[in-house]
């Protein structure tokens, strides 16, 4: 178990901490990285392929190309995070090497390893990982993430599952805290985390690091409705340069997450949009294509 | 009360809500123009500079904050710093030239070469408010490269200004805001 108080605990969530309120943009290119910047992203997350096109093309998804990420790194001044598998702890020890600002270690890529995730507390450079529910952000958590966002479903263009994830998380963190200890032992083996992480979120009423939403998220309402149930920034992957319009989208969205609490300031930032992405049933899918079951 | 408020477009303004409301005072959340009225001082909070920058230009804040800094006090951690200085590099950037510094943008490195460390202020932060040590976060920070002459250091790290005044306005180029400490808030609010 590593310490919270430590320095390099305070200061990988002290990141997460300056991006709150913001929205953090998947983008493939040097290009879509100004795109996100010029549009007021807080950060850009580098990756190969934005998740609608895995999900469209197949094949094994990697981490980005080390060209494209110095080239994103080489044209924004915002923070630059990049993706690396599940459990592939040397495209990490790559990444921390090259010095981006946050790795992602994504469901949205194939796994690399079905039973273990990267060991986070060893590295120096902070982590981000996915959660459906309680039990899976306090794992991840344990290993050494500095930041969860819950999953939703990536390049689904429907925020339904996302919807479900922050509404469980928030849920379960509310229930814990009238619990007794007694119960919190069992809760912990229940949730299979780690009492320490258990009786914290019992006592603060929230998570110790800052709880981010992402999948799904198409629209500046899409935004806000996330950030409204608890979230504290979004990520927004397809939805931006998969629409008609991403500049614009992008920018209606940074100002969703900002005015979420003010619907003539949505309305406005609505207005102007044109088709957002196409969106997927996740009902009609099948259980071998959602991203979401990916991580354990 | 004294009703501070604090910029809140993009970063970690609820971190200072808290910061000031441990201190004594009353946060209110600025997110339009017209709030400025209702408050004696602003904290512009730390965030991305850049990211906040458009926003003020996009909300049109950039003009109505700058006309508030002429009479009130304003004060700045890290992207607030950016934004209060009168010139900013790596890269250039336009800001509001509130306060008579140049700054230098990310100047320590990427997120791997953030930072928590202990200072000694100097003697004048101790007398103006408690003596100890000031424990400092630096999170992709700035570093102040130029002082003006009407401006006061607080305190220093390796030698670098981190904690400056001048008159009414404050920056630090660490996060106070992240430390159970009171002090550098209190030291803003006696300016309101």
């Amino acid at each position: 178990m590593f310490d919270f108080k430590s320095e390099q605990f305070r200061v990988k969530v002290g990141l997460a901490e300056m991006l709150k309120g913001g929205v953090i943009m998947d983008v493939t290119n040097a290009e879509q990285a100004k795109i996100a910047e010029d549009a007021g992203a807080s950060a850009v997350m580098a990756l190969e392929r934005v998740p609608a096109d895995i999900r469209k093309e197949g094949g094994v998804a990697r981490m980005a190309s080390i060209a494209k990420i110095e080239e994103i790194m080489r044209t924004v001044s915002i923070p630059v995070m990049a993706k690396a598998r599940i459990g592939h702890f040397m495209e990490a020890r790559i990444l921390e090497a090259l010095g981006v600002d946050y790795i992602d270690e994504s469901e949205v890529l194939t796994p690399a390893d079905e039973e273990h995730h990267i060991a986070k507390t060893d590295f120096r450079i902070p982590f981000v990982c996915g959660a459906r529910n309680l039990g899976e952000a306090l794992r991840r958590i344990a290993e050494g993430a500095a930041m969860i966002r819950t999953k939703g479903e990536a390049g689904s263009g429907n925020i339904v599952e996302a919807v479900r994830h922050i509404r469980t998380i928030v849920k379960e963190m509310k229930q814990l805290t009238v619990l007794g200890q007694e119960e919190l032992v069992h809760e912990a083996k229940q949730l299979q985390a780690p009492l320490e992480l258990v009786e914290l979120v019992a006592k603060l009423g929230k998570l110790p690091v800052p709880n981010f939403s992402a999948g799904g998220i198409a629209t500046p309402a899409d935004a806000a409705l996330v950030m409204q149930l608890g979230a504290e920034a979004v990520f927004v992957g397809s939805g931006i340069f998969k629409s008609s319009d991403p500049a614009a989208r992008a920018n209606a969205i940074v100002q969703a997450a900002k005015n979420y609490n003010n619907p003539e300031k949505l309305l406005e930032a609505s207005r102007a949009l044109a088709d957002a992405m196409t969106g997927l049933d996740i009902a009609k899918m099948e259980r071998s294509e959602l991203l979401q079951t990916r991580g354990w | 009360m004294k009703r501070a408020g604090v910029l809140a477009l993009q970063g970690d303004f609820a971190a200072h809500a808290d910061a000031l409301r441990r201190a004594g005072a009353e946060p209110v959340l600025v997110r339009e123009a017209g709030q400025l009225q209702q408050i004696d001082g602003l904290i512009i909070p730390g965030g991305e500079s850049t990211t906040m920058l458009k926003l003020l230009h996009l909300d049109k804040l950039f003009d109505p904050l700058a006309h508030f800094a002429a009479t009130r006090p304003v004060f700045g951690t890290c992207a607030g710093a950016i934004l209060l200085a009168r010139q900013v590099s790596n890269p250039a950037q336009e800001s509001l030239a509130v306060m008579d510094i140049d700054v230098e943008r990310n100047a320590y490195g990427r997120q791997l070469d953030s930072r928590v460390a202990e200072i000694e202020p100097e003697p004048e932060f101790r007398d103006r408010t408690a003596p100890g040590k000031l424990e400092t976060v630096f999170i992709r920070a700035p570093v102040i490269r130029r002082t003006g002459p009407r401006t006061k250091v607080l305190a220093r790290y390796n030698g670098d200004p981190v904690l400056v005044e001048e008159g009414r306005h404050m920056v630090a180029t660490f996060h106070p805001e992240l430390t159970p400490d009171a002090r550098v808030h209190s030291l803003f609010l006696e300016k309101l």
